[in-house]
């Protein structure tokens, strides 16, 4: 018997409204088709807005020197020579023009004196790169999108929560969705779908990530048959705060290293110096991570169980005129005032390199008529990316996909609603509230996050992953038998996590089956049981897909460009010397 | 760990009460870490709008102990340790369920707001100066704190005739931006309502970012309104320059 739901019918249909959510859509709508955005929560509100540190584009406005094939050795090197070589092409040719036009919608970016927006530096990036607006960046993009978006004429459907690609025959053809505040459901049948969801650092105890990062994208694209690239790279971020209890994984932003910030553990010694002496502070996040790491479980952590890191060296009204949301959080959140007293960091889980492998072109899933930009797509940033590698890469790929599936759905077919499959996921979410499981999701959650914390972390070994697939099964099993402990369909909070504890469960999975396969150590991916870098894996991606019921995790040749070996060759060398 | 009381509100459109909660809390807890424990120990199904917990998106605004405050930002040990705590859902805006307000009304004031327009012909050489009167007013992450707490929205319910602080906030960054072209004095004088405000400076005492709303973009608001439609000069010059030929305008 069919559901009642809601019916809306478009050519583009986009899943999150973060920045490249937003992009996408406004790029779809500019090539004629009529576009939704669904998002979880209010627009405006996504991850995007977390992002402080400035987006990464070479422009040359301060190293006039600087230049895309600099940027892109940059990037391969950060992301170790695993990234997409073709999206890391696209990405350093294209994020100068992306920036410009977020200036030309009306974003404000600090500026150099001769009044060009300017840049900083920032870790793994050669010259001084990232366009910010002090250390709100974020705020500042997500702000200008969704201004451009709403007097674009996208239509926005908000805290409207995706839980299942509806598909007729291969093809994607929808969403099957909730209205977060009365609980009642939404069909939205498409010709094509962007999915730009984000990540999943929710997965991990400590983490920088906001309640919606559950890793939606990956788990739902997963499900209708996508293929997942580079799970097993998860960045940690080398500064999250430590104290007080409450805040425990909060971001501290890399431009606090890129303003001059000093890291020192608690003998007052500068320990980069023993892990990168050329780059220091500024290496790359999985270096930094790693070395913070170390040096807390060796015995010179701070009080509270991190490094300091310090800028009371700097002009205190330099630090509050460029760090002032670091200013105000620190005073606010922890009573330290930072002009004064150095900060308290240690990792924090931060950022999903992996993702649905796409067409670096047109953001094409391996599913006709799925497309994906951003956080919840893999390629773009290999074993590590870099600060400021993200705002870019959505700017730069969710518009490349939202035209990829304006021409798909220009060409596609009326799609066709199999009201079986809408059915099904009408009864999994009902099943949550009235079902016969009693599984408490928010202690399914904390567990989820517990195993993930201990067994996949910064760093792994066979026994721990092992050990972690274990874990996950048992939860699984557990997940069979949720149930909303309360409540009804109205904004019910303990509901929405039965849901979002599955994705998350999906994804775990993933990460954990990946890190396990790939035996060798490499950027953000650090095996106690395979130290080194391995050659032969360093031409190969890990790429997990569904078969029937069941997780299939395969060993792929990397994706390289003839035309771009010599700039790569170029930078392995410097680097060996 | 010590033991507080809070008084969190419980309800939907037809109604509500307090119900009281006891919880262990810890060094440093904010108001919002001592609602998801609640949420996840005692209430599973209460419901809470929340994104970062780190001030940056504004969406955990609520009233606590009576004060328009964003949940994230506000640490236990900076309220009254005798008494319970109260969080009660902002009220200028409808309630859907517990701490959920429906703040949708916000959006659609936006969209009534022309857009940044820029010159055609722009150069895009911008000085630091311009971006930092702009900042102000950009670094607005829309908790709509200050639509809770202006009286013109919360008492006299007047959302029909004015924007609200907020969006005075985001017509003054259009305004200062020097390669926008439009101008937007009739529409704050109209529809936007700004005549409404009568600058008690409410709103910019309960902003999370600081953003002085009535001194800097409220009242150099309502003086270029003035300037623009009833400067008796103005007014005069205008009409002598509609007479003119084009060339010479």
């Amino acid at each position: 018997m069919a559901v009642e739901h809601e019916l809306h019918d478009y050519d583009v249909l986009v899943i999150g409204a973060g920045g490249a959510g937003l992009r996408a859509a406004i790029a779809a709508s500019a090539q004629g088709a009529r576009t939704a955005l669904v998002c979880k929560s209010l627009l405006g509100k996504a991850h995007t807005v977390m992002a402080e540190g400035g987006v990464a584009a070479a422009l040359g406005n301060v190293a006039p020197e600087d230049r895309w094939q600099v940027h892109f050795q940059d990037t391969l090197f950060g992301g170790k020579y695993l990234n997409n070589w073709r999206m890391a092409e696209l990405h350093a040719k294209e994020a100068p023009d992306r920036v410009r036009e977020l200036e030309q919608w009306g974003g404000v970016f600090d500026r150099t004196p001769d009044r060009k927006m300017s840049q900083r530096a920032f870790g793994g990036h050669t010259y001084r790169r990232l366009v910010h607006i002090g250390d709100r960046t974020g705020l500042e993009l997500i702000r200008t999108l969704q201004d451009k978006a709403v007097h674009q004429g996208i239509d926005v459907f908000m805290e409207c929560t995706v839980t299942r690609l509806l598909k007729d025959g291969d093809r994607v053809c929808g969403a099957f969705a909730y209205r977060r505040a009365t609980g009642e459901y939404a069909v939205f049948t498409a010709r094509s779908v962007v999915m730009a969801t984000g990540g999943g650092g929710k997965c991990w105890r400590i983490t920088s990530n906001s309640w919606e990062c559950t890793a939606d994208g990956h788990a739902l694209g997963y499900e209708a048959g996508a293929e997942l690239v580079d799970m097993e790279f998860v960045q940690f971020h080398p500064t999250g705060m430590v104290w007080p209890p409450g805040v425990v994984g909060l971001l501290v932003t890399e431009a606090v290293r890129g303003e001059g910030g000093i890291l020192q553990n608690a003998d007052g010694e500068r320990f980069m110096e023993r892990y990168d002496p050329k780059r220091m502070e500024l290496s790359t996040r999985d270096v930094v991570s790693r070395a913070i790491y170390t040096e807390v479980q060796e015995g010179r952590g701070t009080p509270h169980g991190g490094v300091f890191l310090d800028v009371t060296h700097l002009p205190a009204e330099t630090v509050r005129k460029k760090l002032p949301s670091m200013y105000d959080q620190f005073m606010e959140l922890a009573g330290v005032d930072i002009t004064k007293e150095p900060m308290e960091v240690g990792p924090t889980c931060h950022y999903f390199m992996g993702g649905m492998r796409v067409d670096a072109d047109s953001g094409a899933t391996t599913v006709p008529g799925l497309y994906g930009a951003g956080e919840c797509t893999g390629g773009m940033n290999g074993a590590n990316r870099l600060g400021g590698n993200s705002l870019s890469d959505l700017l730069v790929f969710g518009r490349r996909a939202g035209e990829g599936a304006a021409a798909y759905a220009g060409s596609a077919p009326a799609p066709a609603v199999d009201e079986e499959q809408v059915d099904g996921a009408a009864e999994e979410m009902t099943g949550y509230l009235s079902g016969p499981g009693s599984e408490d999701p928010y202690a399914l959650h904390a567990d989820l996050q517990e195993v993930m914390q201990m067994k996949v972390g910064i760093f792994r070994d066979r026994d721990g992953l092992a050990s972690a697939l274990e874990s996950l099964e048992w939860l699984e099993e557990r997940a069979a038998h949720l149930r909303a402990p309360s409540g009804g369909k109205a904004f019910n909070p303990g509901w929405h996590t039965c849901r979002d504890v599955r994705n998350m469960l999906t994804v775990s999975e993933a990460v954990t089956r990946a890190a396990l396969m790939r035996e060798e150590s490499r950027g953000a991916h650090s095996r106690l049981d395979f130290p080194q870098y391995d050659d032969d894996w360093g031409r190969h991606n890990v790429v997990v897909h569904r078969d029937g019921a069941s997780m299939v995790v395969e060993r792929r040749p990397a994706v390289t460009r003839d035309e771009l070996m010599e700039l790569v060759e170029e930078r392995r060398e410097a680097e060996a010397r | 760990m010590s033991a507080r009381s809070f008084l969190i509100w419980r309800g939907d459109a037809d109604g509500g009460r307090h119900a009281r909660y006891e919880l262990e809390v810890q060094t440093g807890m904010v108001v919002l870490d001592a609602v998801l424990a609640i949420q996840r120990s005692t209430a599973p199904d209460l419901a809470v709008r929340w994104n970062c917990k780190a001030a940056k998106c504004g969406s955990c605004a609520a009233e606590v102990n009576g004060r328009p405050r964003l949940m994230c930002k506000t640490p236990l040990d900076t309220l009254p340790e005798d008494v319970p705590i109260t969080v009660e859902p902002m009220r200028a805006f409808p309630i859907i369920r517990d701490l959920v307000t429906d703040v949708s009304w916000n959006y659609e004031v936006n969209k009534r707001i022309p857009p940044f327009t820029p010159k055609p012909d722009a150069d895009w050489s911008i000085g630091q100066e311009d971006v930092d009167r702009m900042e102000e007013f950009r670094k607005c992450i829309e908790c709509f704190l200050c639509q809770d707490v202006c009286h013109v929205l919360r008492d006299h319910r007047l959302q029909s005739q004015y924007f609200g602080p907020r969006f005075m906030v985001r017509v003054a960054s259009l305004e200062m931006h020097p390669l926008d072209t439009l101008d937007r004095r009739e529409l704050l004088a109209g529809d936007g309502g700004i005549g409404l405000c009568n600058i008690t400076k409410c709103c910019g005492d309960v902003c999370p970012e600081h953003i002085k709303i009535t001194d800097n973009a409220i009242i150099p608001l309502k003086e270029r309104v003035v300037d623009r439609l009833y400067d008796p000069v103005a007014i005069a010059v205008r009409s002598f320059r509609r007479r003119l030929p084009l060339q010479l305008r």
